[in-house]
């Protein structure tokens, strides 16, 4: 899900703020990635077709590669009996390839940590070097880190999650119930029609089960988790400026990931259906369909949180709808991600995220 | 009925545009030069509030080590513990030309350095470059022979204090060559809620120390000493040229007298004269306070970089090297103008008030009845030294030192009249011959209209005594301190530990001894100051130049018994070694560290607290230091030759090889530079003073034919005259300056035993310099002849008419 | 003892003097006037204001330059003497009192009456205290000029005068600035004095009745001798 490289990407573009040098690293990918598609000048590895991935080795970090991120997202119920969403992301940021000692590392790690309820959303970002041991990521034992903020375990099979933050915490215990999936072909996923591409594969089947710490007191919680994992070295397309992306959960156990590409002649959308035995379907451009039906004012942007997704092939007819309208992401380079609720042909839980609305 | 009323009181100054023109200087010189200590603290202030500013705006709470190094890996374990820090690395590093304080932060957690923020043109420059101000990259230079200053990468910033340069930690740690050490840990306002009950910092990390910050207010009350310095040399002068305006706005009214009662016959009511007199006057301070305004701009310009250059010498206080012009400085410079004119002139507007309508018009009086009037403002002096006296006995402080010298000085001039005419008296009952009588009883009484300048030479030649006897007594102090504290021939510095090494080695058998310099920091009552670990050397125990001290103690410091302290520590902590039979003071280092304070060694320009133990103390306590400097003992005759050989032996080469004398040539010019500015304020001072006596002659002027007509029509020629008249002059002026000797004396020594150990933290002893002060009065002569010469030359060319006049009967 | 000019011993003599003052209505003050004074008489000039009277008196106390003519001043031509020689006339030779009295002000009566005689180098101590005593000044002698009555002053003024014995005394309305009481006590006094002394007196006055006083009188006109007997 190149949404992330995306978001960081509309950041720059679309002028923001510079709060933090953060979003500014991300410009400089930018400003570097429009000058040559596909092949890279700077010595960062490009993504290629034809590797497969390893595991438990691809878990870990990809220093040759510019980007990277493991992002963890949760549908949770309370037993308040309400609704939450938990969002958990490393990523991973390369001045140059590979890794140097100390400060000296041009290796450049971001956390996002977000909570959010139906009335709230909470957010928390950190930053850290590579090198000096502030944030990395270990394969095996897996570990993924920055300051105290966690996502750990043996294997992904089972993963301990901390996060925390001003006014939040949680702390979540996860266990895969199906298989690792990988999206495009083998891994491989295209990103526009000039053939912009990353290494990508998810855990889509979390068990999730632990406590949120809210400024009103500790909720105990159950749920499903998806973790996401991607790394690429190059840019969108210029003329791509905003993303959609979806991640579903439906009652009767298939999954679904797409995401539309906004921009250009027309959107590029792609997308992956997961059965419920794990099988995988790629889902082409022109059968799957996401139309906003209704958009909401957040933060001063008109941002769509009422869908309708459709894909046909497989009888999914769907309205999903944001569990919280105002799940926004005020970080370094701001976006929209939080829970939603799906119904319609199918019913659920899942993840959106939306970028590039101004 | 109005205008005709100003047109007439204007018309006077149209007859007497000199007297005109002397208002408006000694106006516009008053508001001149205080307006131009203003402006320059202004600046100075500024840059201290942008520094701060650039620096990240209010200081957070931080960690210090007390051996002040905090390792990377306390850092990460603390990050991961969920506190939320940021690390900094600093330390001096000589670049080029000049040194430079550097600045390495983490840009990813660093709240906000405006320097720092990328432009959208080079966004990644946040970690490529490092920032300094534009003079600073000048003052590196840029065909320095220094490998670094020429590969440093550096980025020119406004948004960077002067000295300093500012980058990310990963090049710093380079420059400095310090991998992997930090300084100090911000704690950021914001830290998470933690899942567990987090560990408190105490716990995590014992050895760091918590403390708030306090480097802004360091530097203003170190440079607080240096503006007040200033302000009051600003007053000074500002006193000094309202002298003159009270004597030139006086002597307008008197010779406006016969026109006021006129005006008022004619029917023009008192409370109209007044406000059009009051109304004339403001317009004559808003002129020249316009004059002084640019004066006062030209001469801060001119001044601005020298007080930057001493501000930053002496303090390390970035200040930039020109001058903004704000609002507020020119209003405040205008209302000065207005408010002293106003002031100067509250007797003359006094005296229209109590002025009978009907009177018969009268000179100026003249003569013997002003003996009381004498006796009177001497008291009013008395009380004033006085209350200066009681405030520096009753409180502590700067201000109370400033405030004795104010009341000494002002006494002092209030006194000057009355011991003038005394000493005139006992001149005239020592003459024998009619003209030396008549010359001294004429100059007696001569005194009140020339008593306000001669006020003004008094305050501007006792300044000039006090100040340049203290410069002078600092410089001899500073030079014979220098000679025995650089005891070492050469001093070099090594860019890391190993060419440290590879340095000993080198040197084997070239030199007589090797000492290392090596230091620790630490915080003592919130202040950061050195620890210096020494080997026990003959250098020291023959050289070191100590306050205080038993007779062992080196001895006690080879032995880990005792600590020495800087005398900076020891007044400003009442930290001194106890009597024989008693005890010693006991030194606090942190972390536990006890010493007793053993000595007390003279460090003068250093700001900052300095302590010295045995390097085997220190390095048990603050653990393994860099050992990258030292003083190298050898035959003086070789110092040459190892210099040469040492700059070439080494690559890469050193970081630094000085040689005594080159070092102490620094040291001077720094000092010296520091009082540069003091130095042209005092010439300007005695500039002003000098300008008061040649005004007050002037105005006295038409006053002064009446007196000398008859001497004249007794028989002298106008030629001779002219000469007594100059004889006055030089007369008076001599025996003010006579006066202002002593009164210098004491200023001098009120500012080396009180000021200076107020400011400072330093007391020095006071050197006598006879020759200077011939210098002075000579120049003082000179200076009076000069002004007296003009009128003088007015009166030998004087038609007999224009002294006939004077006996003229219809008058 | 006076050098000799001339067929008569002439004190002062004065001829065909012409002086004009610069300015816009620059008009002869002086237009050739002529007269002599002998030593030990006494002359009053008289005439309206700005007849010039004033100004001849200036003339002959060698105060001023004239245009034309010739002034010799005890056997001295003022024509072309420069200021040392002048200052040397009024050293010694003549004295001078003003209407405003024109003591020095910073010096106490004893003072003021000595200065003209130490300057000239003739002090002469009994002479000041015959003289001070005359002109009843006994008790003021430690007085300043500005603690004095006017008649008191100009008394001073005379004494100061006297004590230098001049061959030729100069009083410009010697009373002019008093009242008639006392005018008369120091015109009385004055001319006592010079009496006694034979000392030669030109006094200038508008007064017909203090000219009556004197041995002869010149009356001037618009710059010139309108009359009078001398």
């Amino acid at each position: 899900m190149s949404v992330r490289a995306w978001a960081i990407q509309c950041g720059l573009v679309l002028g923001m703020l510079w709060l933090a040098p953060f979003s500014l690293l991300a410009q400089g990918f930018a400003g570097q990635g429009f000058a040559g598609l596909g092949s890279d000048a700077t010595g960062f590895a490009t993504p290629d077709a034809t590797y497969r991935l390893e595991f438990p080795a691809d878990h870990g970090a990809h220093p040759d590669f510019r980007i990277e991120w493991w992002y963890l997202t949760a549908n949770l119920r309370g037993d308040d009996g309400r609704d939450y969403g938990v969002q958990w992301t490393l990523f991973r940021l390369a001045l140059k390839p590979q890794e140097a000692p100390g400060w000296q590392s041009p290796q450049m790690w971001m956390g996002h940590a977000a909570l959010t309820t139906p009335d709230r959303h909470f957010v928390a970002e950190r930053m850290a070097r590579g090198g000096i041991g502030q944030a990395g990521v270990n394969a095996a034992p897996f570990e993924a880190w920055i300051d105290e903020w966690r996502m750990s375990g043996d294997d992904l099979n089972r993963l301990d999650l901390q996060a925390s933050g001003v006014n939040f915490a949680y702390d979540l215990r996860l266990a895969a119930t199906g298989p690792l999936v990988l999206h495009g072909v083998d891994g491989y996923s295209v990103k526009s029609a000039a053939g912009q591409a990353s290494h990508y594969y998810s855990q889509p089947s979390y068990q999730v089960e632990g406590v949120l710490h809210l400024p009103g007191g500790k909720v105990k919680v159950t749920g499903q988790g998806w973790l996401d994992r991607e790394w690429s070295s190059q840019p969108l397309a210029a003329d791509q400026t905003g993303w959609d992306w979806f991640s579903l959960s439906f009652s009767d156990g298939a999954k679904m990931m797409g995401f539309a590409l906004r921009g250009g002649e027309a959107p590029f959308v792609s997308g992956t259906w997961i059965n419920s035995d794990g099988s995988v379907m790629a889902i082409d451009g022109d059968m799957l369909q996401l139309d906003p039906l209704e958009y909401t004012q957040v933060e001063g942007r008109d941002i769509p949180v009422i869908w309708r997704v459709r894909l046909a092939q497989m009888g999914v007819d769907v309205i999903v709808t944001a569990l919280n309208e105002q799940a926004w992401m005020g970080t370094s380079f701001p976006y929209w991600e939080g829970p939603v609720q799906v119904s319609g042909s199918h019913s659920g839980v899942g993840y959106l995220e939306m970028t590039g609305y101004e | 009925m109005i205008a005709t009323a100003l047109s007439a009181l204007m018309s006077h100054w149209r007859r007497h545009p000199l007297q005109l023109t002397t208002l408006l200087a000694g106006l516009a010189l008053a508001t001149g030069l205080w307006s131009a200590v203003q402006a320059i603290n202004a600046e100075a202030r500024a840059s201290y509030n942008e520094a701060a500013l650039q620096l990240g705006g209010v200081p957070l709470p931080e960690l210090r080590a007390a051996n002040g190094t905090i390792a990377l890996e306390t850092y990460v374990a603390l990050r991961r513990a969920g506190w939320q820090l940021s690390p900094v690395l600093e330390g001096r590093v000589q670049l080029g030309n000049t040194w430079v304080s550097v600045m390495g932060v983490d840009p990813l957690s660093h709240p906000g350095l405006p320097a720092m923020r990328p432009t959208d043109g080079a966004p990644l420059t946040t970690f490529t470059q490092m920032f300094a101000h534009r003079d600073t990259i000048a003052d590196i230079g840029t065909q320095a022979q220094d490998t670094r200053a020429q590969e440093l990468p550096l980025t020119s910033s406004t948004q960077v204090p002067l000295g300093m340069v500012l980058g990310d930690i990963a090049l710093a740690e380079r420059l400095l060559d310090q991998p992997g050490r930090i300084s100090r840990l911000l704690i950021l306002p914001q830290q998470p809620l933690g899942l567990k009950t987090r560990q408190p910092l105490s716990v995590l990390a014992p050895d760091l120390i918590r403390s708030i910050p306090d480097r802004g207010a360091d530097t203003a009350r170190l440079t607080d000493s240096f503006h007040l310095n200033l302000t009051a040399f600003g007053l000074l002068a500002f006193a000094v040229g309202l002298f003159i305006v009270h004597g030139t706005v006086g002597l307008a009214f008197e010779q406006r007298r016969p026109m006021l009662r006129t005006l008022r016959a004619l029917g023009v009511p008192l409370r109209s004269l007044s406000l059009l007199l009051l109304g004339e006057l403001i317009l004559l301070a808003i002129v020249a306070g316009g004059i002084g305004l640019i004066l006062g701009y030209l001469v801060a310009s001119a001044l601005i970089g020298d007080v930057a250059a001493t501000l930053r010498g002496l303090y390390g206080a970035p200040v930039e090297g020109s001058l903004t012009l704000r609002p507020i400085w020119f209003v405040s410079g205008l209302g000065m103008a207005v408010a002293g004119a106003l002031l100067a002139s509250a007797q003359a507007l006094w005296r229209l008030h109590s002025m009978p309508l009907l009177a018969a018009p009268g000179v100026l009086a003249w003569g013997q009845h002003s003996a009381r009037s004498d006796r009177g403002m001497a008291l009013a002096g008395l009380g004033l030294m006085g209350a200066g006296g009681l405030a520096v006995l009753i409180f502590d402080g700067l201000v109370p030192g400033f405030a004795l010298l104010g009341g000494l000085m002002l006494g002092a001039a209030l006194m000057l009249p009355g011991a003038l005419g005394l000493a005139l008296r006992f001149g005239q009952s020592r003459t024998r011959g009619p003209l030396a009588y008549w010359l001294w009883g004429d100059m007696r009484a001569g005194l009140p209209g020339l008593s306000l300048a001669l006020m003004a030479l008094l305050l501007a030649l006792a300044t000039n005594v006090g100040v340049s006897t203290m410069v002078s007594s600092f410089r001899l102090t500073f030079t014979g301190w220098l000679d025995q504290r650089l005891s070492a021939q050469i001093y070099v510095s090594t860019i890391n530990d190993a060419q440290g090494d590879e340095l000993r080695a080198f040197l084997a058998g070239r030199v007589d001894a090797i000492l290392p310099i090596r230091y620790g920091e630490v915080r003592i009552d919130g202040q950061d100051m050195r620890v210096y670990g020494i080997v026990d050397h003959a250098s020291y125990r023959d050289n070191w130049p100590l306050l205080d001290g038993a007779p062992d103690v080196w001895d006690q410091v080879a032995k880990g018994k005792g600590a020495l302290i800087n005398e900076l520590l020891a007044r400003r902590n009442d930290l001194w070694p106890g009597e024989p039979g008693e005890n010693d003071a006991q030194l606090q280092l942190g972390g536990g560290w006890v010493m007793p304070v053993v000595g007390v060694y003279s460090d003068y320009g250093n700001p900052a607290g300095q302590i010295i133990v045995s390097l085997d103390s220190l390095l048990a306590h603050a653990g393994p230091l860099p050992n990258r400097q030292f003083g190298l003992q050898l035959d003086p005759a070789d110092t040459h030759a190892l210099v040469r050989d040492l700059n070439g032996a080494f690559d890469p080469p050193l970081a630094g090889v000085l040689d005594q004398s080159s070092l102490k040539a620094h040291s001077l010019e720094i000092f010296d530079k520091t009082f540069v500015v003091t130095g042209a304020l005092n010439v300007l001072t005695l500039g002003v003073a000098g300008f008061a006596i040649l005004t007050s002659l002037l105005t006295l002027w038409s006053m002064r034919l009446p007196q000398l007509a008859p001497v004249w029509a007794l028989g002298l020629t106008r030629a001779r005259l002219a000469r007594l008249e100059v004889v006055r002059s030089v007369a008076l002026a001599g025996m003010t300056a006579l006066l202002a000797l002593p009164l210098g004396l004491v200023l001098a020594w009120v500012l080396l035993a009180v000021i200076n150990v107020e400011a400072f933290g330093w007391r020095l002893p006071m050197y006598l310099f006879p020759w200077d002060w011939l210098v002075l009065l000579g120049l003082t002569l000179v200076a009076a002849a000069a002004a007296a010469a003009l009128p003088a030359r007015r009166l030998a060319n004087a038609p007999p008419a224009e002294l006939l006049r004077v006996f003229a009967n219809e008058r | 003892m006076a050098a000799q000019y001339g067929a008569i011993n002439m004190l002062l003599e004065i001829r065909d003097v012409i002086k004009s003052f610069e300015g816009p209505h620059a008009r002869p003050v002086l237009n050739g006037v002529s007269l002599t004074l002998e030593p030990g008489q006494t002359l009053a000039l008289t005439g309206e204001s700005g007849s010039g009277k004033s100004t001849l008196l200036q003339l002959a106390g060698a105060l001023d330059d004239f245009d034309a003519g010739e002034i010799t001043l005890d056997g001295t031509p003022l024509m072309g003497l420069d200021d040392k020689g002048r200052a040397d006339l009024r050293r010694r030779v003549v004295a001078l009192v003003f209407q405003q009295f024109n003591l020095i002000p910073s010096l106490d009566v004893a003072h003021n009456l000595a200065f003209h005689a130490r300057l000239g180098g003739v002090e002469d101590r009994s002479w000041l205290a015959h003289l001070t005593e005359r002109l009843g000044l006994s008790d003021l002698v430690t007085r300043f000029p500005e603690q004095l009555s006017g008649g008191q002053q100009q008394r001073v003024a005379i004494g100061r005068a006297l004590g230098l014995r001049p061959k030729l005394l100069l009083a410009d309305e010697p009373t002019g600035n008093l009242d008639q009481i006392a005018g008369d006590a120091v015109l009385d006094l004055m001319l006592e004095l010079v009496a006694d002394t034979g000392t030669a007196l030109l006094l200038v006055t508008h007064s017909p009745r203090i000219a009556a006083r004197l041995g002869a009188r010149v009356h001037l006109r618009d710059g010139r001798i309108d009359g009078g007997e001398m």
